[in-house]
């Protein structure tokens, strides 16, 4: 079977019928930029002022902390990482399922992932921005974050490079930047079809500028399909390297539990894992809001809940590796701490852990639960708290039961702990309703190529 | 300005068709303007393979590079460091930066690349005729050179109409 026949073949899995024209996967795609008058935005306003009230919170929080220090939160002598830390390496996991779904399902010839890839992708910038504010956050002395770059200085010294903290720096930088770049160019002929059916002369300038003059040249088509080609090929190691190094944080210390040769995978597992679950809510929502049924079918969430029960199993696997190396290891503060996980005075949580992110995802077994968008969507967020407090967990667990029991503390966040993170989903928000206003939420060109395809005349 | 004759199509397939025989009987095309990528035009066209990639890994190679060149002189040379007896030159653990940097560099060295063989320019005389906004959205669009001197070409637009076309204008002269 040819490639072409393949893709007509597939169209009616990931497309409804009222969509499969070129003209109309525009119409349906760019209506909310350039035609607004026609929709009601009562719900985007009520959302966007919740939203903006969250992300004022986490300017409060910020600010706060900037003039008071870390001693707000619920870190202590013992407990050195709190929030913070739990809150970054969460919001970096949900960053690096957008790259991995534009990448590796591209490189994969998954034509699904072109209905979805663009939220996706603009998820990733927006979770990783946010992540990156929390290093420099948890920092003490924020103000000095930049001794991090290396820099000829009056102090004559340099950054310690065996540190994962410059490792940290340079993986977020890198990836913030390729992951914009990487977006910016998926967008280029879509804001092209933008600025030509845009009627305001407002609209067509500004998305006129984005384009840059793009105008679908054959010569261009062909140097750009290289190019995205080359940069997917690229995006896979990145990811899974910038998650590494942040299992590496961890494990480049001497700490029971946090072992070099489990945390890299672990935790791009783990990404991989919270990201595509936020995907999947964010998907739920971008059709619901905007109306997108007709491209964003029932099949994708029974292929994408697909994806997240075989992480589950993984991470299944991840946890069970965990403890059996801590048996099979034999040293008694790795034992220990299994045996705290399961009885501490944490155990509640992680007993939820567990549910959240092995057991409840088996539910994915059964075909017509993996069809029903409502139990998909709620699973999906059992899954994102999963993650979450599998974030905190690490921390915490290992913390609060180290070599010395002298030393042995708990945790109890404050409010700014709270605020901090509830703030940070504000913003997260705040990003995201404004993106689906400016930019078109769904990658207009894959869908015509690789989902509505030649079918169209058909 | 030369003659160009334009033909619009309402689909890839009838566009490569078409241009197809057209070159096999001589006719120079100049380009084709689509929504999507149509897979064989380029070809066709004859675009030279892209170096792109090329560009790419050696912007990428060489700031990795560089950025490995700081790590080792100061690490080594300037503020020579003992950290718990490890090596002055950590070369596994200094691999990590340079990674993620040079494939960052890679990436902005190919968008540069991208945007000078494309030749971004916000305004392109061929915004100016009716109906070539469609070329973005629905419509495929072949550019052909015409031979000098001549009147109207009936010969190319009935063939180009047999073949799918739905419409075909002359420009430039």
């Amino acid at each position: 079977m040819s490639a072409v026949e393949l893709q007509t073949s597939d169209a009616p899995r990931w497309s409804l019928p009222g969509v499969r024209s070129y003209a109309a996967v525009d119409r349906l795609v760019t209506a909310p930029l350039i035609e607004p008058a026609a929709w009601s935005w009562r719900g985007w306003w009520i959302a966007f002022a919740i939203s903006a009230g969250l992300t004022g919170v986490f300017l409060v929080a910020m600010l706060w902390l900037f003039l008071t220090g870390i001693g707000i939160w619920g870190v202590n002598s013992t407990i050195v990482w709190g929030f913070a830390i739990a809150n970054y390496v969460w919001w970096i996991g949900i960053g690096n399922a957008g790259t991995l779904i534009s990448a590796m399902l591209l490189l994969m010839r998954q034509h699904w992932r072109a209905s979805i890839n663009r939220f996706a992708e603009a998820m990733t910038i927006f979770a990783a921005a946010i992540a990156g504010l929390f290093p420099i956050m948890h920092l003490g002395r924020p103000l000095y974050f930049y001794w991090l770059v290396p820099y000829p200085n009056t102090m004559t010294i340099w950054p310690q490079w065996r540190s994962a903290l410059i490792w940290d720096f340079w993986a977020i930088l890198s990836y913030l930047l390729f992951s914009i770049i990487f977006w910016y160019v998926g967008l280029l002929p879509d804001v092209a079809t933008v600025r030509d059916r845009a009627r305001s002369p407002f609209a067509r300038r500004f998305y006129g500028a984005l384009a840059l003059g793009w105008r679908g040249s054959a010569r261009h088509w062909h140097v750009y399909h290289v190019y995205q080609m080359t940069m997917a090929a690229l995006a896979v190691p990145l990811v899974v390297s910038l998650h590494s190094v942040v299992g590496l944080d961890f494990a480049a210390s001497l700490m029971p539990g946090w072992q070099e040769t489990i945390f890299p995978p672990y935790f791009v597992v783990g990404a991989m894992y919270s990201g595509f679950a936020m995907v999947v809510t964010l998907a739920a929502l971008v059709r619901w809001g905007l109306g997108l049924q007709a491209l964003i079918t029932v099949e994708h969430f029974n292929v994408m809940a697909k994806v997240l029960l075989a992480s589950a199993i993984i991470m299944g696997l991840s946890y069970a590796t965990e403890w059996f190396m801590a048996w099979y290891g034999g040293a008694r503060a790795d034992r220990d701490l299994v045996a705290y996980m399961f009885t501490g005075p944490y155990a509640p949580l992680y007993y939820a852990q567990l549910f959240c992110n092995v057991l409840a995802p088996q539910a994915f077994w059964f075909t017509p639960i993996r069809r029903n968008i409502w139990a998909v969507f709620l699973i999906a967020i059992l899954i994102n708290v999963g993650m979450w407090l599998e974030r905190i967990l690490i921390i915490w667990m290992t913390l609060s039961h180290d070599y010395l029991p002298s030393m042995w503390r708990l945790y109890y966040p404050t409010i700014w702990d709270w605020l901090t993170l509830l703030g940070s989903l504000g913003l997260f928000a705040t990003m995201y309703l404004i993106f689906v206003r400016v930019v078109p939420t769904i990658s207009m060109h894959e869908v015509k190529k690789d989902i509505v395809g030649e079918e169209a005349r058909a | 300005m030369s003659r160009m004759l334009l033909a619009e199509f309402a689909d890839g397939r009838s566009l490569l068709g078409a241009a197809r025989e057209l070159k096999q009987k001589g006719r120079r095309i100049i380009d084709a303007f689509t929504p999507v990528p149509v897979d064989g035009l380029a070809e066709l066209l004859g675009v030279a393979s892209s170096r792109i990639r090329v560009i790419m890994f050696i912007g990428g190679i060489a700031v990795a590079a560089l950025l490995y060149a700081t790590e080792w002189y100061t690490a080594v040379i300037d503020y020579p460091v003992n950290s718990g007896g490890r090596p002055l030159n950590s070369w596994i653990p200094f691999m990590l930066p340079p990674f993620a940097t040079g494939i960052f560099a890679a990436a902005l060295v190919g968008l540069i690349t991208l945007f000078v063989t494309t030749g971004v320019r916000l305004h392109d005389p061929l915004f100016a005729l009716d109906g070539f906004e469609h070329v973005t959205q629905d419509r495929f669009v072949l550019l052909l050179a015409q031979p000098e001197g001549g009147g109207v070409d009936e010969e190319t637009r009935a063939f180009l109409t047999d073949r799918g076309a739905l419409r075909c204008w002359e420009v430039g002269g």
